[in-house]
């Protein structure tokens, strides 16, 4: 059973850069798990610099729900544990080994297998993280049963990844993936592809799930415009969501017997000399990915893509979840009577510079944010890029007041602070519109728990 | 321009906190942003931007007001030279007016951009570009005689009582050049009503009342032709007048998506509706006057391209902008033909509308809100 579904709303924005479809291997050295990936977890350390690591060691655990543990995704030796103002928990560093010794989870029967046994086996392993839940975008809570779930098959963002060749060849893992997720909901397992984009028989064949087709520009393939469209989510609802990659790990883990964090990562943006995709294990260093393959500009390193990732440093690593990372020019520089020039070339949503008349222009574009703060003042514009039947300006300002009622009845559980992103990239007055969000989020997760 | 920025970025320091001009630094931040965009990267969120801003918004506002200001000059100097019986060359026209209107420009924008700077020091703010636009509306709609203490008394009060009490541009209820010249309209009416303000220095001999202070008292022989009306050559406010240079703004704002068709169109329909009821009524001739009249009269033309669309003080909902330019139009026409205080209706309505559009947006998202619990509420029952 397929539905379509088409999304108008929205915008495409083509930037250079994007990575080839080839993929090669990394060899990085050393791999992190980062802590401030996983919204609203309070880290345990459970390992000590040069403690010795397999993958499937547990690294930490989250103090408030102690069966969910992190594990190290490399064998190898902990490097170090850097932490940040307050002590904070920022990174645990695996100097990887290279021998990739596991610890042994056991291979299953998928059939046989009872709800919590799976989930048993995919929290010893370390895998469980990788299942988050809406709202909030937290890891899920094993004790609740989500009513359905949700794949994304595809990404529209910005030089995103190509998911079609990341899992060319793992028809096997990706199903078995797939339905270990059935066990784990009482409706239904929803994978969501690409009407044009997606080709892959390993999605288009996908048994025990239902298929949906969604087509039209950013933010399409977020998982929030999915739901909106499929089983909207109402006050008290849960519905939890992964990624094919994710998929592939939880699999594998039945499969193999071992927490398989295989990652294939693309490194796009115009900065980078040979865009292309790298096979490495999650949390990997960049440093081996943009050496002498970078411009030598002052740059950007972003763990995810240009409108929702997260900055790093050029030794820095890859995101838990990212499976891109994007090179852009910083945009540091004063430009002389930049608002009144006529603007060629300029990337623009607003028809005020001349680029509305070449609209498949592809962008170098940098991080400067073209202007000062104000207070918001156009209004219909956030409109154009947000295809849900919400408010956005009304709820920005339902957070920024605090007004919990009101965020919950302008409808602050169906969406993410990713959907905001291209208000954010689009918006007049400059504001850090993913910040107000995810602040209203993280107030409504405190006061509803 | 290497030199300019050598030198803004020497005078820095002193505008910074601890130099000795520190109480200057709104003003300084004001001048260097208009130089250069800032150099200011992404921290959080969104990695790039949109090359819009505030600055490029109100440019595009300035622009597409200059046509209807330039032939408001020219319009001066021809109603001037009208009344005294002379017709010199379109220049010489224009070149009076132009002197005629400079310096109202001047005391607004000293005024209005004086306060904005203390006021952008005090709250510790950027200079908002708000007032780059305010600042060239309120010449354009006050009478081309209008005393200059007079204009800035009016814009203090519009810039203080009309936009700063409430938190600066973006927080205002009711749209700034409107409050000052609704100020200027009941603190001193007989300098901004009646037949002798609206030509400059105008021959006692000479009739000078606006087509819309015929229209009131009944003189229609007076009217001029629809295709006068629609060219300008009336007397009126400064601005007002050319609903042909009025739509050539409103077409620049529409193509560059700044102004919003949503609510021009329908100040316009309702404007229009209104003018036919009232000829279906037909109780007197000002009733009976063909509707797209009603349109091209007065300050209609540039209270909807303009004034109403002012995005802060109209309905914010896409719905509700429908809802308040409608009403925008048929109460400007009601209060033209019904009231007899007040020969023009526009001014009015769209302060009484911008009061009113918060109430209407909060019914369109209360709408909303229904829907969801709606949604909600099935999926329990089921």
């Amino acid at each position: 059973m397929s539905t379509n579904f088409i999304i108008k709303k929205g915008l495409d924005i083509k930037l250079i850069g994007e990575a080839e479809k080839t993929i090669v291997d990394l060899n990085a050295e050393k791999f992190a798990i980062k802590p401030p990936n996983f919204i609203g977890c309070f880290p345990k350390v459970m390992v000590k610099e040069g403690d010795s690591v397999k993958v499937g060691t547990p690294l930490y655990f989250d103090k408030y729900r102690d069966n969910i543990i992190f594990t190290s995704p490399v064998s190898g030796k902990v490097d170090a544990i850097k932490r940040g103002a307050k002590r904070r928990l920022l990174e645990i560093i695996i100097d990887s080994d290279g021998k990739d010794e596991a610890i042994d989870f056991g291979v299953s029967k998928i059939n046989e297998l009872k709800r919590d046994y799976v989930i048993d086996k995919l929290l010893k392993s370390g895998v469980w993280p990788l299942i988050r839940q809406r709202p909030y975008s937290v890891v899920a809570n094993p004790e609740e049963t989500p009513k359905a779930i949700f794949v994304a098959a595809y990404d529209t963002s910005p030089l995103s990844p190509d998911y079609d060749l990341i899992v060319h060849g793992q028809g096997e893992a990706f199903q078995a993936g797939l339905d270990i997720l059935t066990k784990l909901t009482e409706g239904k397992v929803h994978l969501n592809v690409d009407a044009n984009r997606t080709t892959s028989k390993v999605f288009l064949n996908s048994k025990n799930v239902q298929i949906n087709t969604f087509s039209g520009p950013h933010p399409s393939g977020n998982v929030s415009v999915h739901i909106s469209k499929v089983d909207p989510i109402n006050k008290g609802d849960i519905i939890w969501y992964l990624y094919p990659q994710d998929v592939l790990t939880i699999g594998k883990l039945f499969l193999e017997g071992r927490f398989n964090s295989t990652r294939v990562v693309a490194l796009a943006g115009s900065e980078v000399k040979n865009p292309k995709y790298f096979k490495t294990y999650i949390g990997a260093s960049i440093s081996n990915m943009v050496k002498d393959n970078v411009s030598e500009y002052d740059n950007r390193y972003i763990s995810g893509n240009v409108l929702t990732g997260e900055k790093i440093e050029k030794d820095g690593f890859v995101g838990f979840y990212d499976s891109v990372v994007t090179v852009i020019p910083e945009g540091n520089y004063h430009e002389f009577f930049g608002w009144l020039a006529p603007g060629f070339g300029k990337f623009s949503f607003s028809k005020t510079f001349t680029s509305w008349l070449t609209p498949n222009k592809k962008y170098r574009l940098d991080t400067n944010l073209h202007g000062g703060e104000r207070a918001y003042v156009m209004t219909g514009k956030f409109e154009k890029v947000f295809p849900f039947d919400i408010y956005p300006l009304q709820l920005i300002k339902a957070v920024l007041v605090e007004d919990i009622d009101q965020m919950e009845n302008l409808g602050i559980y169906e969406i993410d602070h990713e959907d905001f992103a291209l208000c954010e990239v689009i918006d007049t007055s400059k504001t850090e519109i993913q910040s107000i969000i995810r602040k209203g989020l993280d107030l409504m997760r405190i006061e509803m728990s | 321009m290497k030199a300019l920025r050598k030198f803004i970025d020497k005078q820095k320091p002193h505008f910074e906190k601890g130099g000795k001009f520190q109480k200057l630094h709104s003003a300084f931040d004001a001048v260097e942003t208009l130089f250069y965009v800032p150099d200011k990267v992404t921290t959080t969120g969104s990695h790039i931007r949109d090359a819009i801003d505030m600055k490029r918004t109100m440019i595009i506002v300035f622009i597409s007001l200059i046509p209807a200001l330039l032939f408001g000059m020219w319009n001066i100097g021809y109603q001037h030279f009208l009344s005294v019986g002379e017709a010199p060359d379109h220049w010489t026209m224009f070149v009076y007016g132009f002197l005629k209107v400079l310096p109202i420009i001047l005391v607004t924008y000293g005024v209005g951009l004086g306060l904005e700077i203390i006021f952008a020091q005090i709250r510790n703010h950027e200079v908002n570009e708000g007032f780059f636009v305010s600042g060239l509306l309120i010449p354009m709609i006050v009478p081309p005689e209008t005393p200059l203490w007079q204009v800035a008394i009016a814009v203090a009060f519009a810039v203080i009582f009309g936009k700063e009490v409430f938190g600066g541009s973006g927080m205002n209820i009711v749209n700034p050049a409107l409050t000052a010249r609704a100020f200027l309209f009941f603190a001193y009416p007989s300098d901004m009503s009646g037949e002798k303000v609206w030509i400059a220095e105008m021959a006692d001999t000479y009739s000078g009342a606006t087509p819309l202070g015929d229209a009131l008292v009944g003189n229609f022989d007076n009217l001029p032709t629809t295709f006068e009306l629609f060219m300008g050559t009336i007397p009126g406010s400064i601005g007002e007048t050319s609903t042909l240079m009025i739509l050539i703004g409103a077409v620049i704002l529409l193509a560059t998506g700044i102004g919003n068709w949503r609510i021009m169109l329908s100040v316009f329909a309702g404007g229009y509706i209104m003018g036919l009821l009232f000829n279906l009524w037909g109780l007197n001739d000002y009733m009976l006057m063909d509707p797209v009249n009603h349109l091209l009269l007065g300050g209609f033309a540039f209270g909807a391209v303009f004034m109403a669309t002012d995005p802060v003080t109209a309905a914010q909902t896409n719905k509700g902008m429908y809802i308040y330019g409608f009403l925008v139009g048929v109460i400007a026409i009601l209060i033209r033909v019904f009231n007899p205080a007040y020969p023009e209706g526009v001014m009015l309505s769209i302060l009484l509308m911008n009061v009113f559009a918060p109430l209407i947006d909060h019914y369109v998202i209360e709408s909303n809100i229904k829907k969801r619990l709606k949604r909600m509420k099935a999926v329990i029952t089921n």
